[in-house]
């Protein structure tokens, strides 16, 4: 017999091993919501698929009378809005940070020591600094954000434009290229992909960042809503909610990855993974 | 009378008591190929990098074409590595119009039109001399070692460098990839006038592409303290046709130790 860590599923079968558990975990879940529902129709703790049905309808199709507005696409547009003008900003940081710590010893030697050392403080320690400095509006949340992911992706950025073979950038220099153009042409397009991978990465973290802020202070946002409705035990809503955000963070993932594939085909293996 | 294409005046290089090179003087004439040997750790690479402006000498000067050479990399004077010199997210096509991109369009490293046109001629015509011409559009981790050693020196010669500096150029390739090489190099040395200076730890390339070897070594050595003499060159030979064929007796063991 074959020994165990030789043996692999393949085609239906693995498929069939990846949907198992997630609909072991679905079934258990309805079989649980059934049984507290037996007992107490009006049970909140675990809702139906029914109830919860009905809470989407109410979030995600029904304008709020009180706003104008159909509460889930408010949320929505508040916490993507936040979320992209930080990762924006720090997308754009890292990579005039990044190229000037990794390519020039001047650079690194004044901030490369600044940088490793706001990289350690905890980003929530510093929320109560935000809110009083900027106030409980939108800038502290961007900023909270912004300040969370920032110091890693520099750091990891700067890494990696160090980490070129000198040989490149002898090569570019007798080749005629300035400071300016080995950063534009030979430094920068090797750090693009790098870039949008941490950004992958730092996409996690934002996420807690962006959720923690809104439940602290705000009156719009999905992490303002889960949190507002916790003080009714919504489950109904929650959960919609929970599920929808992964949603938009594998989606935000897979574009995120879909751009590097395209624009940077070099840096990808032929057979798609890197 | 012409000045020597690149010479080198009594260089010492020093980093504290360790002395690597001693007393260094030599002048490499226009159109010569050079080989330099030597055992490992004898400063074949500091001498390379001398010549590329990557490092300073403690004493003595360094004169390319009769003038002080800069003292950082230029496009006087091309590379080609052993490994990691061409540009992993350009096109073989891209690579080497790349020196003509940085001559012509300092800002935006850009060309267009004619310009543009041209550079892309030039670039195609190296590439097909290096027997990349099916390969133009492919990045360079779609080549095999031998392949983007032939890129990499197509991509030096966009720029009509003054002297070609090869260090180990063919040391990481198979046997048979390395004699096509070889070929290839001669060839480029006599179609475009080269003056080239290689550095390789293998005699016989050394004597079968040179029309002169040097070796450098120490030449006084003292037990206890290894770093108290550097070296120098110990033996310089221009070779001629026949002698390109046989290796003498004391350099082949002084690169056998």
């Amino acid at each position: 017999m074959r020994r165990l860590l030789n043996a692999r599923p393949r085609g239906g079968a693995r498929l069939l091993l990846g949907f198992l558990p997630i609909a072991a975990l679905i079934l258990l879940y309805l079989v649980a919501a059934q049984a507290r529902h037996a007992e107490n129709p009006r049970d909140k703790i675990l809702p139906t698929p029914a109830a919860m049905a009905q809470s989407i309808e109410v979030m995600a199709f029904t304008v709020d009378p009180r706003t104008g507005e159909i509460p889930l696409v408010a949320d929505t547009k508040a916490s993507l809005t936040r979320l992209g003008i930080a990762i924006g900003a720090a997308a754009l940081t890292t990579l005039v940070l990044g190229l000037g710590i990794g390519l020039l010893p001047y650079v690194r030697a004044g901030l490369g020591p600044l940088v490793a050392t706001i990289s350690v403080i905890p980003p929530i320690a510093v929320l109560p600094i935000l809110f009083i400095v900027f106030g409980l509006g939108e800038t502290s949340k961007i900023v909270l954000i912004f300040v969370g992911v920032t110091p890693f992706m520099v750091r990891d950025l700067a890494g990696h434009v160090a980490a070129i073979p000198e040989e490149q950038i002898v090569k570019a220099q007798t080749l005629g290229a300035s400071t300016w153009l080995v950063a534009l042409k030979v430094a920068l397009p090797q750090a693009m992909p790098r870039l949008i991978d941490s950004l992958r990465f730092s996409l996690g973290p934002a996420w807690v960042f962006l959720i923690s802020a809104e439940a602290i202070a705000s009156d719009v946002g999905l992490g303002y809503r889960i949190f507002l409705v916790r003080r009714y035990l919504a489950m109904d809503i929650i959960m919609p909610y929970v599920a929808w955000i992964s949603l938009l963070a594998v989606v935000i993932d897979l574009l995120l990855l879909a751009w590097s594939r395209t624009a940077f085909r070099w840096a990808h293996a032929p057979g798609g993974r890197r | 009378m012409t000045p020597p294409a690149l010479s080198f005046r009594n260089v010492w290089v020093e980093y504290g008591d360790n002395v690597v090179l001693e007393k260094l003087s030599l002048d490499i004439a226009r159109g010569a190929f050079v080989s330099i040997v030597g055992p490992s750790g004898a400063g074949k690479s500091t001498f390379l990098r001398l010549a590329l402006g990557q490092e300073e000498p403690t004493r003595g000067e360094i004169l390319l074409d009769g003038e002080p050479i800069p003292a950082e990399p230029g496009p006087d004077r091309g590379v080609v590595f052993q490994r990691y010199s061409v540009f992993p997210h350009m096109s073989a096509l891209e690579n080497v119009m790349f020196g003509a991109r940085c001559e012509q369009a300092p800002v935006s490293g850009m060309l267009a039109g004619r310009a543009r046109r041209r550079a892309r001629e030039e670039a195609a015509a190296l590439l097909h001399q290096v027997g990349l011409g099916a390969a133009m559009k492919a990045y360079p981790r779609a080549l095999s070692g031998g392949m983007q050693q032939r890129l990499a020196i197509a991509q030096a010669l966009i720029t009509r460098p003054r002297i070609l500096l090869l260090d180990e150029p063919f040391g990481a390739l198979d046997p048979g990839v390395r004699l096509d090489m070889h070929e290839l190099i001669t060839g480029l040395w006599r179609d475009h006038g080269l003056t080239i200076l290689m550095v390789t730890h293998d005699i016989k390339e050394a004597f079968k592409l040179g029309t002169r070897v040097i070796a450098i070594d120490k030449r006084r050595r003292d037990p206890h303290a290894p770093n108290r003499f550097g070296s120098t060159a110990v033996y310089d030979f221009p070779l001629d046709e026949k002698a390109r064929r046989t290796v003498p007796p004391e350099v082949a063991a002084l690169t056998a130790a």
